[in-house]
């Protein structure tokens, strides 16, 4: 392949009948060109550089470069936006106007100690973004610096790196490579400048697109370029993939240019070995870029339900400063009465507003802004720093986990934007493109049935999965070592018909007919390989390359096609010898939706003419003559058989025309195929459809449509974890559903629009007619569904699934529809949507997002799930395939499906329990501090003076309690990977949001609360007023301060140690270590001159080391107040434990390994799952058992 | 597991690979790192809190009986050292009469020396902002920085010159005064050593100088000897360590002699220091300590509290565990499945 060899002589647009190129081209739309929205013009092969000072001609210049550029900020912008938003932040700008609060005489502390942790938390941040975004620099580096060849002015075609390709320029583009920019397609390695593109980036659709180029262009080989010259005009940069208008003028002619010609960015090159085309669009100009809008910035709900729960501590916070400015008014205006003073030690006759007896309510206002500051302790500062940090280091996690690289690709899994760790640990529902995400878009020819006997021993993914849950050792055929090298699309074994052995099967010749159809009927084209005679194929489909591979590897191997004949060497039942027979290709009548078959009609050698069909099972058997019905029956049930099994099947026929009855048709198939009224398709339609008639049938194949390695399983777990899937799908609805979402015995709801009304009224053109016809038809369609559920919902748990195409989503995604839609797909077990745009796939997305209010993920891997990506709330990619943009989009990219589950089930898991019980823990520990803060205040009149040293105060958030609470963020298990994933029920936890709903969160304010009155209370009583040690002197405030402020840092690093289940040497180092970190701190502090450190000087060295009581002091109100909060875990852990203590009960028992108390525990609901290869196994138990006991009965 | 599909097994090839972006296996990124993991078991709980109890239960009987073994006579004298007939009690202490008052303390029980003397203030707010904050400790550092009392507002400046020491709390020092006797005869107080040390040293010159001391139109407390340097001026010391309630004792002396059960001590004191403008007690304590303190039940008592308590809940705990064992995995517990509709 790729060896630059032109398939001489071969008009590839002769073969298609109805799709290829060349439509009516001149419409109304060109008329437009040069006026608003069509103005561009491309000098081709004008590269602007040459014409600098002709600014006539220079438009080229003006166009956008071809420099992709996906980063949030510059160099110079950096700064200010960043900071912008930071700010925007409502507790970082509470923290900014404390701050500048703090330089005012209102402060209780100092400025600096104040103003300090603000920046140490700002900093941080900002370089956080900054290193995020310099990544985000980086994959735009690699995009821009792709290579392509590019005609240079010397006349040849040098490599040159995207980012320099400008408008105008001519590129050539080579198979299996993407377009750097959307061009206009000139010629191709093919004579009439034929191409076929992949769009699955673009929108999902899996079958090749068939490209043109003018004919005017298409004799251009790679040496004629460098004197080419043209002018284009087209429209104006636009969104739309489906438009392009415009005219070229060349060799002093106008040609009108359409879609046709139109190569688009992130498109790829496939079966055909190189085009030419010119640069059209590029950089942000191009339609995949036009498409992409600006990602959009995503927010966890947890932080979300943290902004509430600040906004929770903010109104505490103000109600204390109000009440305390209460009081403090009511004081400081009794101070002074009549000229009396009250407390004539504070002066209050010669005061400052802010004390001022007089003034009391000013006083009292000033009060309230002091005590704002003073308080402000109980909003955790380093709250969002600490969070960030801590997604960081969990993406760096998730990045090396190794059970989440693939090998093949060399893809590690990527966490691209790190705020959303913890939203992977609540997934509801997962809304997943089928094409490259679930399967590998690789078809393989599995099993058969060829008059009535079923062939093939194959067997597949779904097979396998549900075989390995069963616990049988499964001896397939696959892993025999004899087994040949495995051949790409072909995964068929068995003896009967292998190497030969066909002849001797009692049907022969049916076999002979079956095989002789695949390699005749499609539209296939050989490549043989002249060194060693091999044959591969370029197919459309991959279905269709699958079935001539097939063909070939059973005898009849098809290695010629001409313009009008087909050749296959077969071998012969008679003399056992491979024989050449060339069949005359006389029509080939095509495959489209609404007709389900293909056939072609040739000539054998032997003059009969012979129409050889193959279709889906819904249009063929009614097609069938009577004498062709003898393996109906048989057949049936084995299509339904591999149905079952997930596998699409298609049934094959065959007819022999007679010589009259040919012409007759031929006659009047040329007829409408040369007909240019629009009623030209129908009647090729009508015409096909009568010759189609009275077949016979030969079998039926099945293909798998390869699953990804591992996807069934993942998909069971996945819905074992109560995550549920949505399936959407750019494919047909025939490929859409078996992928192993579905079992038997489950009801399907298909929701579409093909019934005779519609295609009737559809002929008749009338669109509102029509829409109003499909608005009726789908919203009478979603009430029978509806009514069906209820109907089975009192029976038995039947599970259904709702299967819906693009068309009639269109309408079901309407106002007043869409609710009723959400109903029924949410009390579905499976939803698949087929056919589905990019759109629809993020309005799908948006909608299932707002209506349940749980959170979305979306995981796609091409260009046209980027919206859906970008609306849900995680987007993951897959980075398999080589296509970027949907990775670039997402927030986590993954080489595979399967990684989801432990992405999910161990990451998602963990991150969730980490954030939720650390900001759980946050608040808990700032309440804890700051609420003693407020007793002391009681105590003092409500005057505004801290309890506690002024850098004692803003280093609690930085030094004495982050690091520990850091680690529980970042390391916390409950349980190990191994647990979550043979547990997937732990999921539940987040789902139902366990761990952070309002529940949890109270709790802990709460046992901050008391943990704070605990330590005030007793601090202050055993403290009071007696000699404080052996030399009689009493504690002041120094000294109280010291002792409560220890006894704060003792109990919120104990309580963590405490709360958390996962003791490593790290959590070990930083609890200890906080700990130690204080009194280091308090030494070294204690230390400093006195005019720094003020009433902390030598603190701890002269007064509290060598007292006795302050030591008693502290253990006692430390163990006391972690009493509450451990009798209540241990009241938890025996009557209401959550599953993940049953989880770690378990294995503390050692019973993990105890198959029945897994049993238990893994069953530890009383709602089935109904997805998934284990639900399907229940099922087939479930009906087997049911099945055992009615013959009982007999 | 299933999804393990780059095994370890693959390692060997990963090594000859150079630019894989493979990641490196180590327990640490593996999240593997060996580790403890508590849970708490019935035994873990139990022994928790019958450990807790058996340490908190004799730490709090060495408490307590640290705390009995103090001896403390508390008396308060602000209503008894006003004469009877005096209404306007600020009046009168804010009147320059002699405020001499005479009371009689008995020793109920021996106290070994050193005794403690403190006197006790109650609804004086030592600790509000404006008083705490109204004093320069440049200035009682060292002498150069004499004039730096922008701090002490409005106690920082007499007729143009800097106070020395500048400030609320210096000028509302405690001044009332006590002298003490046994049988007529006179108990010496010792005033040295009431202090810290590093205060002496490092707070208060030694060649600072009170100034223009209880100069300006309102006199607050004591005033001061101005020959004797700050660092020698131990009241004032122990008056600038402000208290961190509102109710407070502070050091005034020591009487280095043993006193006998049944002893009468006669205190003649001077009851200048006004409380009854804000309604304050005042009360004079001797108290001898121990090597907790002083005397106060409080912590042995909280001591034998929560270890009796948390005693109490190791039987409680125990007594659940067996008589009423919980079977393991019971689902119905589970949040989900308590309400089954919300889901």
């Amino acid at each position: 392949m790729g060896r630059g060899r032109r398939f001489k002589k071969l008009y590839l647009s002769k073969i298609y009948t109805f799709t290829c190129g060349k439509k009516s081209l001149f419409n109304d739309e060109h008329s437009q060109i040069g006026s608003v929205g069509f103005s561009r013009v491309v000098l081709v092969n004008e590269p602007a550089d040459k014409f600098e000072n002709s600014s006539e001609n220079n438009n080229n210049n003006n166009y956008a470069d071809n420099v992709v550029c996906s980063t949030k900020y510059t160099v110079a912008n950096f700064l200010p936006k960043s900071l912008f938003e930071q700010f925007r932040r409502v507790a970082n700008f509470f923290f900014l106007v404390t701050g500048v609060l703090s330089f005012t005489k209102l402060a209780p502390y100092t400025a600096v100690s104040a103003i300090l942790p603000l920046i140490v938390v700002i900093t941080a941040t900002m370089v956080k973004e900054g290193i995020e975004d310099m990544r985000r620099k980086k994959q735009d580096i690699e995009v821009n610096n792709r290579m392509v060849e590019m005609l240079k002015g010397s006349g040849t075609f040098e490599r040159t790196e995207w980012k320099n390709l400008k408008v105008g320029n001519i590129v050539k583009v080579e198979k299996d490579e993407f377009f750097p920019a959307d061009l206009l397609l000139l010629s191709s390695s093919y004579e009439d400048a034929v191409c076929y593109v992949e769009t699955m980036n673009l929108d999902g659709e899996t079958n090749l697109k068939l490209k043109q180029g003018l004919e005017i262009t298409s004799s251009l080989h790679e040496y004629d370029f460098s004197d080419f010259k043209a002018y284009i005009k087209c429209e104006d940069p636009n969104a739309n993939l489906y438009s392009f208008v415009g005219s070229m003028e060349f060799k002093e002619q106008v040609h009108a240019l359409s879609p046709q010609q139109l190569l688009l960015r992130d498109s790829k090159l496939r079966n055909t070995d190189y085009i030419f085309g010119a640069v059209i669009f590029t950089g942000h100009d191009t339609k995949v870029i036009q498409n992409s809008i600006s990602p959009p910035s995503k927010r966890s709900k947890i932080e979300r339900k943290m902004d509430k729960v600040i906004y929770v501590l903010f109104f505490i916070l103000f109600l204390m400063s109000f009440v305390g400015s209460v009081f403090f008014g009511i004081t400081t205006k009794e101070d002074l009465k009549n000229n009396v003073m009250k407390r004539w030690y504070l002066r209050p006759d010669d005061s400052t507003i802010f004390f001022d007896p007089k003034r009391a309510p000013a006083a009292a206002f000033f009060h309230c802004l002091t005590a704002l500051m003073l308080y402000s302790f109980f909003i955790p500062i380093s709250l969002y720093v600490s969070i960030e940090v801590v997604k960081v280091l969990q993406s760096i996690f998730i990045n090396q986990d190794i059970n989440m690289y693939h090998e093949e690709t060399d893809k590690p899994a990527h966490a691209v934007t790190s705020n959303l760790n913890e939203e992977l640990g609540q997934v509801h529902t997962i809304l997943s493109d089928k094409t490259g995400t679930l399967t590998c878009n690789s078809m393989e020819f599995i099993k058969c049935s060829i008059a009535g006997v079923a062939y093939g021993r194959g067997v597949t993914e779904v097979e396998k999965a549900m075989n390995r849950r069963n616990g049988l050792e499964f001896d397939d055929i696959m892993n025999s070592p004899d087994r040949k090298a495995p051949i790409k699309g072909f995964n068929f074994t068995d003896e009967r018909i292998m190497d030969g052995n066909w002849v001797n099967e009692p049907h022969a010749n049916v076999i002979r007919n079956f095989f002789r159809l695949l390699a005749i009927c499609h539209t296939a084209i050989p490549e043989v390989d002249e060194d060693t005679g091999k044959v591969s194929y370029e197919a459309e489909s991959p279905d269709e390359a699958a079935f001539v591979i097939a063909a070939k590897e059973v005898g009849f191997e098809f290695y010629k096609r001409t313009q009008t004949s087909l050749s296959i060497f077969e071998l012969d039942p008679v003399s056992q010898q491979k024989v050449k027979r060339t069949y005359t290709l006389l029509n080939v009548l095509e495959f489209n939706s609404t007709r389900k078959r293909m056939s072609v009609i040739v000539k054998d050698e032997k003059g009969r003419i012979l129409l050889l069909c193959k279709g889906a099972d819904s249009v063929m058997f009614e097609r069938l003559a009577n004498n062709g019905r003898e393996f109906e029956e048989n057949t049936l049930e084995h299509v339904h058989e591999y149905a079952d099994a997930g596998l699409r099947t298609l049934i094959l026929a065959f007819r022999e025309l007679d010589e009259q009855g040919y012409k007759e048709f031929d006659a009047k198939f040329t007829e409408a195929k040369n007909s240019i009224s629009e009623e030209r398709e129908t009647m090729i339609e009508e015409v096909s459809d009568n010759i189609e008639r009275n077949m016979v049938l030969l079998g039926a194949t099945a293909i798998e449509d390869k699953l990804q390695h591992g996807v069934p399983n993942c998909i069971d777990k996945l819905s074992q974890a109560g995550i549920k899937i949505w399936v959407l799908t750019g494919d047909k609805m025939e490929t859409a559903i078996n992928i192993g979402l579905l079992r038997e015995g489950m009801k399907q709801i298909i929701v579409h629009l093909d019934t005779p009304e519609i295609r009737s009224l559809e002929k008749g053109g009338d669109k509102t007619a029509i829409s109003r016809a499909s608005r009726d038809s789908i919203k009478h369609q979603l009430s029978q569904g509806a009514e069906q559920l209820t109907a089975a919902s009192g029976t038995s748990e039947q599970a259904f699934a709702l299967i819906i195409d693009g068309k009639s989503l269109t309408y079901a995604l309407e106002d007043d529809m869409k609710n009723s839609f959400l109903d029924l797909a949410t009390s579905c077990a499976s939803i698949i949507c087929c056919r589905v745009s990019p759109k629809q796939k993020a309005l799908v997305t948006r909608l299932v997002k707002f209506r349940t209010g749980k959170t979305t993920l979306g995981i796609g891997d091409g260009a046209n799930d980027v919206g859906m990506l970008q609306e849900a709330d995680i987007g993951i990619g897959i980075s398999g395939v080589e296509g970027m943009q949907a990775v670039m989009s997402s927030d986590v990219a993954i080489a595979q499906f399967c990684y989801l589950e432990r992405l999910l089930l161990v990451h998602g898991h963990w991150c969730y329990r980490r954030i939720s019980s650390m900001i759980c823990y946050f608040f808990y520990k700032n309440i804890t501090f700051g609420f003693t803060l407020f007793l002391f205040e009681v105590h003092a009149s409500f005057s505004g003076e801290p309890a506690y040293n002024d850098w004692f105060l803003s280093l609690y958030n930085v030094f004495f309690s982050s690091l520990p609470v850091i680690a529980l963020g970042v390391f916390d298990q409950d349980v190990s990977a191994r647990y979550c994933l043979r547990f997937p029920m732990l999921y539940r936890e987040g789902v139902e949001n366990i761990l952070f709903s309002w529940r949890p969160i109270i709790s802990w304010m709460v046992n901050g609360f008391i943990s704070s009155i605990i330590i005030f209370f007793f601090c202050s009583k055993a403290m009071e007023i007696q000699a404080f040690d052996k030399g009689g002197r009493t504690a002041g405030r120094d000294i109280l301060g010291a002792t409560m402020y220890t006894c704060v840092v003792w109990v919120v690093n104990l309580q963590m140690a405490l709360a958390i289940s996962y003791f490593t040497l790290i959590q070990h180092v930083l609890i200890w270590g906080s700990i130690v970190i204080w009194y280091v701190f308090l030494l070294a502090y204690g230390a400093m001159a006195s005019s720094f450190s003020g009433n902390a000087y030598q603190v701890f060295a002269e007064t509290l080391a060598s007292t006795p009581s302050y030591w008693l002091l502290v253990f006692f109100v430390v163990i006391t107040t972690l009493v509450p909060y451990f009798t209540f875990s241990a009241l938890q852990m025996r009557f209401f434990p959550m599953y993940h203590e049953i989880v770690q009960w378990l294995r503390h028992k050692g019973k993990t390994n105890d198959p029945e108390f897994c049993a238990m525990v893994r069953q530890s609901s009383l709602r089935p799952t109904t997805v998934g290869s284990t639900a399907r196994r229940a099922a087939k138990t479930n009906s087997l058992s049911l099945r055992g006991s009615t013959t009982d009965h007999r | 597991m299933s999804s393990s599909g780059a095994g370890a097994g693959s390692t060997d090839s990963t090594a000859a690979r150079r630019n894989t972006k493979r990641p490196k296996y180590s327990k640490f990124t593996q999240q593997e790192l060996p580790a403890c993991k508590p849970i708490l078991t019935p035994r873990a709980v139990i022994s928790a809190f019958l450990l807790v109890s058996v340490v908190f239960v004799p730490v709090g009987v060495a408490s307590l009986l640290a705390s009995r073994k103090a001896v403390e006579i508390v008396y308060r004298y602000d209503s008894e050292c006003i004469p009877k007939n005096v209404k306007n009690k600020v009046a009168y202490i804010q009147s320059s009469a002699d405020k001499a008052c005479s009371i009689t303390l008995n020793v109920t029980k021996r106290m070994k020396s050193p005794i403690y003397i403190y006197y006790q203030l109650d609804n004086f707010y030592q600790n509000h902002r404006r008083y705490v904050k109204s004093r320069s400790d440049e200035q009682l550092r060292e002498r150069s920085e004499e004039n730096s009392t922008s701090t002490c507002k409005p106690e920082d400046m007499v007729n143009g010159k800097a106070i020395v020491p500048c400030g609320l709390i210096a000028w509302s020092l405690f001044n009332d005064t006590y002298s003490f006797s046994v049988n007529n005869r006179n108990l010496a107080v010792n005033k040295k050593g009431i202090s810290w040390k590093s205060d002496r040293d490092h707070k208060f010159g030694k060649d600072v100088f009170p100034k223009n001391f209880q100069n300006s139109s309102i006199i607050g407390g004591a005033s001061l000897n101005e020959s004797i340097p700050l660092r020698d001026q131990e009241d004032l010391i122990v008056w600038m360590r402000t208290a961190a309630l509102p109710t407070f004792r502070k050091l005034y002396g020591k009487i280095e002699e043993d006193l006998n059960e049944g002893q009468l001590i006669n205190v003649t004191l001077k009851n200048n220091y006004n409380t009854y403008s804000f309604n304050g007690k005042k009360k004079l304590v001797l108290s001898t300590t121990t090597w907790l303190g002083g005397k106060n039940d409080f912590l042995g008592i909280a001591y034998l509290t929560v270890g009796g308590l948390c005693f109490f809940l190791a039987l409680s705990f125990t007594v659940v565990y067996f008589v009423k064992p919980r079977q393991l995995g019971d689902p119905s517990y589970l949040s989900w499945n308590r309400n089954p509709g919300g889901h």
